[in-house]
């Protein structure tokens, strides 16, 4: 294992090890708030992996600079048909005048995350308007105790 | 480099931290901390609209219902008589896998990865004429050519919100934590 192996898929490991910890958390402990702080861990971790497997080395956010998005309208259509589809996607406009080319990090996985992390936020408060729910009828937030009182019943 | 480094060394560290502290007060904070941090790597990380996200939701927002939940139960967890070595034992064997399908993955950054090579270029091509000038492609991306999952995600929330004030909604004899317990539903 090289020292560019390593760096390249130490990222990888570090959510791996995220993830994992959140599951620990889960399965682990018996307080429910600390259940929901363990998914909130694993969801994060989640949300990392897909937006570090979108990042591209001396690539930039994917927000086109005011300079080129003045004339890029016009060069629109004469830029895109010569453009060869499968070369380097995330380059994406090819400036006739100056030809600067801008790499930009992949779009989509930001997109498809945005939405994960929101409707994670509505699960947590769902979650939590439970725990309190059962704080009031149990008078406690940890499993077991819960398990022992319904089985007394 | 060596700032991501040491970000993902400290989401490390913060996440042991939480599995490993007592109070659920410090707890929450750590895990404020966590998305922070989080944000933060995903700012380098060329997403400043997930970063910003994560902070204001995740750092922001669930923290303080986290500690509005704590408010109402009880900030001292019970320490757990089970012995951890189950647990450990389950999360080492998941973990040791998803590690083993690392290994083929594409490098960190890597520009001919499938998920960068294996989308429509179009995306970010036509998304600027597409939205009139819009200079960021993740919003035109999330409002326009994505926009029934962003409606999608909409009806989730709406769910969850009229979820949670059903929850926490109680007959008509308790009216006093009614009045309470509503306006905290409302607010969510």
């Amino acid at each position: 294992m090289t020292l560019t192996e390593f760096f390249g898929l130490y990222n990888y490991w570090i959510v791996v090890f995220l993830m994992m910890t959140g599951f620990y958390i889960v399965i682990a402990r018996r307080n429910m708030i600390k259940t929901v702080i363990g998914l909130n861990i694993f969801q994060v971790s989640v949300v990392l992996l897909y937006v570090t497997m979108g990042k591209v080395t001396g690539g930039t956010a994917p927000i086109i600079p005011p300079g080129i998005a003045g004339h890029s309208d016009g060069e629109h259509a004469s830029s895109h048909g010569s453009h060869d589809a499968h070369e380097v996607v995330d380059h994406a406009h090819q400036h006739a005048a100056d030809a600067a080319e801008i790499i930009y990090s992949n779009p989509l996985p930001s997109v498809l995350m945005l939405t994960a992390i929101v409707v994670g936020i509505a699960t947590t408060a769902l979650a939590l308007a439970l725990i309190v729910r059962i704080s009031e009828d149990y008078g406690t937030i940890e499993e077991d105790e819960i398990l022992l009182m319904d089985r007394r019943q | 480099m060596l700032v991501s480094v040491s970000i993902l060394t400290l989401l490390a560290v913060t996440a042991i931290a939480i599995a490993r502290i007592g109070d659920l007060w410090a707890a929450v904070m750590f895990t404020g901390i966590f998305s922070f941090l989080g944000a933060s790597w995903m700012l380098i990380l060329d997403a400043p609209d997930v970063a910003f996200t994560e902070a204001a939701v995740g750092a922001g927002i669930s923290t303080v219902l986290m500690l509005g939940t704590l408010a109402l139960t009880g900030k001292k967890e019970k320490p757990t008589k089970s012995s951890p070595i189950v647990p450990l034992f389950v999360v080492g064997v998941t973990g040791a896998a998803l590690i083993y399908g690392t290994l083929d993955m594409p490098h960190f950054g890597d520009r001919h990865s499938p998920v960068q090579t294996r989308i429509d270029p179009g995306f970010v091509e036509k998304s600027q004429p597409d939205m009139h000038g819009l200079p960021n492609v993740v919003t035109g991306l999330l409002g326009s050519y994505r926009g029934y999952d962003t409606l999608g995600e909409t009806a989730v929330i709406f769910t969850a919100g009229i979820a949670v004030i059903l929850i926490l909604r109680r007959e008509p004899k308790e009216k006093e934590t009614e009045r309470s317990t509503g306006k905290k539903g409302k607010s969510l």
